[in-house]
């Protein structure tokens, strides 16, 4: 009994810290990759390459007064923050980095990442609602409408690799698609040749879930000031910000996991955890470049997309793979 | 000057019911005595001195039918502004309008009110855009445009009760 | 889904857009009245950076005033000196030597591509893309250089004399303005592919933020505002002043009335201000900068003398009203942006916030030169 509450602590110290880690190191490529594409050197001054600038600016986040504005939801408002990070952290848990490594293995581990996912929207529900703010209540309105309006094309994604794999196990799903790249579920099979676009779709979504440029209404700077975090400051805004990064890693990982193969390498070679963390770092890239590229979408721009696009490409994969499941 | 500016000029001219002779203000030097002033009605400038061709120069009550000519025309709404002659005791108000084509045209309109109660219709309902100027004529110089959907102060406070551009205004 | 929507009344709530805002790009402030992220009703709220440049026109001399001009616009200073040299020399009745005309011609072009693409870069970021300001500038920076070389200041020039100008044009002029003329097509080029042929990019503009010519008429919009709504009128061409009768320049013209038009009508603006600088650097003749006889206290006769000049942003006027005297009767500034904002209320009713804030962008607002 002792093993396990140790286990699970260490298991939760240990997403923690991955989580943080990443959330601040992330910021720290996030600027020198816009420093890169925009010709520019990017943070450089604190320590080698810049890489004590994440711990910096933690520490002068931290420093700082944490403000309540006057007439805020005093509850909503400091909840809020906290509810952006706690699910982050809670779905590492469940994510198999490699073979041996994952927090605790679940038989429904997809249903609790989206179950987690979900609540993320609700943070930001809080965090416009609570600080009472006009910019802040218009950008939650958004983002609210943005996550049901997405996690709807992503999760009928999800169910097509479920009835392909047959399993809703992460690791299970993973070791489905081991052997070369070949057997992973981003290329086409006789099953289910649209996975490609399958891919896309959710790579789409996972933009939008996670608020990242150019799907990042909830926080559009020239018309909502800073969207659901205007009233924020001190680490409440930097919770929100860690959130943010955790859910891109989680989404990646999401990503790596149901379409590349996981931890498998291209080609059957030493498979580990080396492979999984080389995908969602490129992934992650991906993210990076495409938020110092695109300029934003609008509101309509976007609900459009989800419900006139990608709704009705998921449910028709969703119909074919079933129906060419029943064939062969 | 075309034949489009030719017939402004004359529906200009048209509403005075005394047109000749227009009298301009004389060029005097001695800025001491009280300043002739000019007789209402329509002049020609030349473009390449001045910088606009037609001066017309006319009663408050005339005024929304002058514009309305130029209206007409398709000429666009340039600016608003005052000035302060303190020696005659006068307003005067200064309407520049153009034209986008090449029929290049810059008509002057310019009404004097009395300094003590100075009131101008407004042409806000003919161009929309004099709002705006007018707001700020209000906040420069006092005067009142009648009709004005909106008259508060523009680019003063919104608590303003001078207006910096008369004569005798003092910080 | 932009066109404008009918709204019941009683449910709508007032949304303080400024005085500090990141789209207004400075402190303007615009009272909209929203139902939802629909605009009914907008009303715009000037005055935060009100100077009364106009009262210490009337106060100063004329060559004091000279260094005021140059801080009503902070992007594109020159064009605004010129304007008032040129309603000085021309009450005056100063001639101005050819050299002159034509440096002030190349170096009012430069400071119109540099103001464009100060404002690229910001309506982009308008719209969330943050990278091509950051090329805009690096492009801007060049033209910077080559101004401060000559002019001693980087922004807020005071370059021009009555009569001519404060220094000639060295050799380095020459040959640095001739090696960024290149530069910058090819700039140009890159630009179009990485922003214009953007999809989201042109989602957001095509068709939205309609201004017809009609409202530009009933509210005297100049510049690319007018020229995005069909108008063609650019006072280069319909008023010529200074040389720009000898350069062969084309004005952009486009019909669609909506943000991507203006947007254009910017873009191909900066080509052609090229081919003006490049006929200007080809026919720049030698000669003084400065004419022989000028009166040694400048006191333009008595008079009212107006002015147009096309700046970056549009037409823009100076009234003077002489008495005779060293100092101005009257000085009044017709600032281009003052008249493209003025319409901006009336636009956007019944638009999207977003819409209609990308459409504030794309009027290319600077509010110290609305203000004044």
């Amino acid at each position: 009994m002792s093993l396990t509450i140790f286990n699970a602590l260490v298991a939760v110290v240990a997403a923690i810290a991955f989580a943080a880690l990443n959330a601040a190191y992330l910021v720290w490529a996030e600027r020198r990759g816009a420093g890169r594409i925009q010709r520019r050197p990017g943070p450089n001054v604190n320590g080698p390459l810049g890489l004590l600038q994440p711990p910096a600016d933690g520490l002068k986040l931290m420093a700082k007064q944490l403000t309540i504005p006057g007439g805020a939801d005093k509850a909503l408002f400091v909840v809020a923050p906290v509810l952006a990070m706690v699910p982050a952290i809670m779905s590492f848990v469940t994510i198999p980095f490699s073979d041996t490594i994952v927090a605790h293995s679940m038989n429904i581990g997809v249903l609790m990442l989206f179950a987690f996912a979900s609540l993320g929207g609700l943070a930001i529900l809080f965090a416009g609602w609570g600080s009472r703010n006009k910019y802040g209540v218009m950008a939650s309105v958004r983002a609210v409408s943005q996550s049901i309006s997405y996690e709807i094309p992503m999760l009928i994604t999800v169910i097509t690799i479920v009835m392909i794999t047959g399993t809703m196990n992460l690791k299970d799903m993973v070791a489905a698609q081991a052997g070369g790249f070949w057997n992973w579920n981003f290329f086409p099979s006789f099953s289910s040749p649209l996975m490609p676009i399958s891919f896309l779709l959710f790579f789409v979504c996972t933009l939008a879930e996670t608020n990242r440029a150019p799907f990042d209404l909830g926080e559009a700077e020239s018309e909502l000031v800073a969207g659901f975090h205007t009233e924020y400051g001190s680490m409440g805004f930097g919770l929100f910000f860690m959130g943010e990064y955790a859910n891109i890693v989680i989404g990646t990982s999401l990503m790596t996991i149901l379409f590349l193969g996981g931890w498998n390498c291209p080609f059957g070679l030493y498979p580990g955890v080396w492979w999984f963390l080389i995908k969602v770092y490129l992934l992650i890239f991906s993210f990076i470049w495409i938020r110092w590229t695109f300029p934003r979408t609008t509101i309509y721009g976007l609900l459009n997309l989800s419900w006139k696009i990608l709704i009705p490409i998921s449910l028709f994969n969703l119909l074919l793979t079933a129906g060419l499941l029943k064939v062969f | 000057m075309t034949m489009t500016n030719e017939s402004v000029k004359q529906a200009l001219r048209d509403l005075f019911p005394d047109p000749v002779p227009v009298v301009d203000e004389p060029a005097s030097e001695d800025a001491e005595e009280k300043e002739e002033t000019r007789t209402n009605g329509v002049l020609e400038r030349d473009h390449a001195a001045y910088g606009y061709d037609i001066d017309v120069q006319l009663d408050p009550g005339e005024l929304l039918a002058a514009v309305m000519i130029v209206d007409k025309a398709g000429f666009f709404l340039e600016s608003i502004t005052g000035v302060d002659w303190i020696k005659n005791d006068q307003l005067e108000a200064v309407y520049d309008f153009s034209r986008y084509d090449f029929d290049t045209c810059r008509i002057v309109i310019r009404t004097r009110t009395p300094r003590s109660t100075p009131k101008i219709p407004t042409i806000s309902k003919v161009y929309p855009g004099a709002g705006w100027h007018e707001r700020e004529t209000h906040d420069f110089f006092g005067i009142k445009f009648d009709g004005h959907p909106h008259l508060v102060p523009l680019l003063l406070p919104e608590d303003a009760d001078f207006h910096p551009l008369l004569k005798d205004f003092k910080p | 889904m932009s066109g404008p929507i009918h709204i019941q009344p009683g449910e709508t709530f007032t949304l303080n857009v400024g005085p500090q805002h990141p789209a207004t790009h400075g402190v303007l402030r615009v009272k909209m009245e929203m139902d939802g992220e629909y605009i009914v009703k907008a009303e715009t709220v000037l005055g935060y950076i009100h100077r009364m440049h106009e009262l210490m026109g009337e106060n100063r001399t004329y060559p004091q005033v000279l260094p005021n001009l140059s801080r009503l616009d902070y992007l594109g200073a020159l064009g605004y000196t010129h304007g008032h040299v040129l309603v000085i020399e021309r009450a005056a009745g100063i001639e101005v030597p050819e050299r002159a005309e034509y440096i002030r011609a190349i170096t009012v072009e430069l400071n119109r591509i540099a103001s464009h693409l100060f404002w690229f870069g910001a309506f982009v970021m308008d719209l969330g893309g943050f990278t091509p300001l950051m090329y805009a500038i690096e492009d801007r920076e060049y033209i910077l250089d080559i101004l401060e070389a000559v002019t001693g200041s980087r922004l807020t020039y005071c370059y021009y004399r009555f009569g001519g100008l404060y220094n000639d044009v060295d050799d380095d002029f020459i040959s640095a303005t001739r090696a960024f003329i290149p530069r910058m097509r090819k700039q140009l080029k890159k630009y179009d592919a990485l922003v214009t042929g953007n999809i989201i990019f042109r989602k957001r503009l095509d068709g939205i933020g309609i201004i017809p010519a009609e409202m530009c008429r009933k509210y005297g919009a100049t510049g690319p505002v007018s020229r995005g709504a069909g108008i063609d009128f650019d006072v280069r061409k319909n008023e010529p002043y200074s040389v720009y009768s000898e350069f062969d320049f084309d004005t952009p013209v486009y019909h669609e009335c909506d943000s991507l038009a203006r947007y254009k009508v910017r873009m191909d603006e900066m080509e052609q201000s090229l081919r003006i600088i490049e006929q200007g650097l080809d026919k720049l003749p030698d000669g003084p900068i400065m004419p022989k006889k000028k009166p040694k206290l400048i006191k333009p006769p008595k008079g009212d003398y107006y002015q147009a000049v096309e700046t970056a942003r549009g037409s823009f006027g100076i009234r003077l009203v002489s008495d005779g005297s060293k100092n101005a009767y009257r000085f009044k500034l017709r600032s281009p942006t003052y008249s493209n904002m003025s319409l901006f209320d009336e636009a956007c009713e019944g638009m999207l916030i977003m819409d209609a804030l990308a459409m504030m962008g794309s009027l290319d607002l600077v509010i110290p030169e609305i203000d004044r």
